[in-house]
């Protein structure tokens, strides 16, 4: 079974239904028994970092989630959930994150040029720059769109990224530490290409 | 790069989609959910249910409508249509609707969209907007564009962004149902003051409709548009190649 955390941030259904899709067994839950049972983990999330953090922590969803990573177990963050495996935001000040990679989550508005007037958040569907084929993107072509909305970026060690989207700059747009493995974009917003990535994942 | 986004809009009256609609290979032409995923498969980027019931058993079809297309198709969904409180939204976003755009609602309650904002976050909110020259002035229009507001639309449009709306979907009622293209200075207009999405809804006919509003319109991130898409006139593979051909960034 892989469980999709739920820690009150954010709408499920999409998520709990491209799972379903492809006939993979799923639950929304913030059980303690069931997340430590499941076979993998999704983390999602959308809304502001510190408010989700906060949340994880209180509930102590937080630590279970560490335990697991450091116990080998996959975890999926999508999204904000991708940015919480960080160490780091800086958004509205400055929060600690799950710190399972390395690294920081900064405003799109500090690392794209000025000049360029782009409009945040990114908004709509970007193509993927794959630097590294792990296992959640070994199906994934070059150059493939999936769908986009964020406001805030990760940064972090080249060694993380395995691929990046071009947003006036190289904006991260999937990571992967051994385990633990995010995605800025939605897959489950993505059509084929989205959900192509989810099935690589239950079948690591 | 982030591409341009083409949208086909469904109108749902009692479970149907209301325009007719005539494709081969759909066996219902008017169920919503088979609609959906037809133009999903067909490349559609995101997809607009409206809802014009204005019964409450109306409105349950519609959420069970909208749940069953939530459960098969996986690119964006927004909904509209008598969204007047925040219950509206939660009744349609706990039903898989990713974004929800408000129209005259917002007009009836100006703290709708700070709020929904505030809860749901900027890029769920979505303000809908039916816009008609009035003396050479654009004006807002209420109740599916039969009540003149006499709102100036431009300022209140920016408003409702500077509030929380995290998108606009620009209807001209002026261009809309004429087929002959888009209302350019309307958009324009819009796109000057606001540094969020603009959606263009109303006038498009052709392909060719499309690449001028996209050539000429920079700040337009999408096209809306229902008839000409439901009754086969221009197919949105069609449409997408030809935005690739004159270099408009476009998913395929």
């Amino acid at each position: 079974m892989i469980a999709i955390i739920n820690y009150g941030v954010g709408n499920l259904f999409s998520l709990e239904s491209s799972f379903n899709k492809l006939n993979f067994d799923v639950k929304i839950t913030s059980d303690p028994d069931e997340i430590k049972n499941s076979d993998k983990i999704i983390l999602p999330g959308v809304g502001a970092f510190g408010d989700a953090a906060e949340k994880l922590f209180n509930s102590g969803l937080a630590e279970i989630l560490i335990n697991q990573a450091h116990n080998g177990k996959l975890i999926l963050g999508i999204c904000l959930g991708m940015q919480l495996l960080f160490e780091t935001s800086h958004e509205f000040g400055i929060y600690k994150g799950l710190g399972l990679i390395p690294g920081e989550v900064r405003a799109i508005s500090e690392i794209i040029p000025k000049n360029l007037n782009l409009k945040i958040p990114q908004m709509g569907w970007n193509s993927l720059n794959i630097k590294r084929h792990d296992e959640i993107l070994k199906n994934t072509s070059q150059n493939e769109f999936v769908y986009f909305v964020h406001s805030y970026s990760v940064r972090c060690p080249d060694e993380f990224i395995t691929s990046t989207t071009d947003y006036g700059a190289n904006i991260v747009a999937s990571v992967s530490n051994k385990n633990i493995f995010g995605v800025q974009f939605h897959p489950e917003k993505s059509s084929d290409a989205g959900l192509k990535i989810l099935k690589s994942f239950c079948e690591v | 790069m982030l591409t341009k986004r083409i949208i086909p809009c469904l109108d749902v009256k009692n479970g149907r989609v209301v325009k007719g609609v005539n494709f081969s290979g759909l066996n219902d032409v008017n169920s919503p959910i088979e609609l959906a995923e037809f133009y999903s498969s067909c490349g559609a980027d995101e997809l607009v249910f409206y809802d014009i019931t204005a019964s409450s058993d109306g409105r349950k079809i519609f959420t069970d409508i909208l749940r069953e297309t939530a459960k098969n198709v996986f690119i964006p969904l927004t909904v509209g249509g008598g969204i007047s409180n925040l219950n509206d939204f939660e009744r349609v976003l706990n039903c898989g609707a990713d974004k929800v755009s408000v129209n005259t609602g917002a007009i009836k309650n100006p703290d709708l969209i700070p709020q929904a904002a505030k809860l749901y976050g900027s890029q769920c909110v979505v303000i809908s907007a039916d816009v008609k020259r009035v003396n050479n002035k654009f004006h807002v229009f209420a109740r599916g564009g039969r009540d003149d507001t006499e709102i100036e639309a431009i300022s209140w449009i920016k408003k409702c962004v500077d509030n929380g709306a995290g998108e606009v979907v620009l209807n001209s009622i002026d261009t809309d149902g004429v087929k002959n293209g888009f209302d350019l200075e309307m958009l324009k207009a819009v796109c000057d003051v606001v540094k969020v999405p603009v959606i263009a809804s109303g006038g498009a006919g052709s392909i060719q409709d499309f690449i001028t509003l996209f050539k000429n319109i920079p700040g337009v991130d999408a096209g809306l548009a229902a008839s000409i898409f439901h009754f086969g006139e221009v197919s949105i593979k069609d449409l997408k190649l030809q935005m690739q051909k004159n270099n408009i960034p476009v998913r395929l």
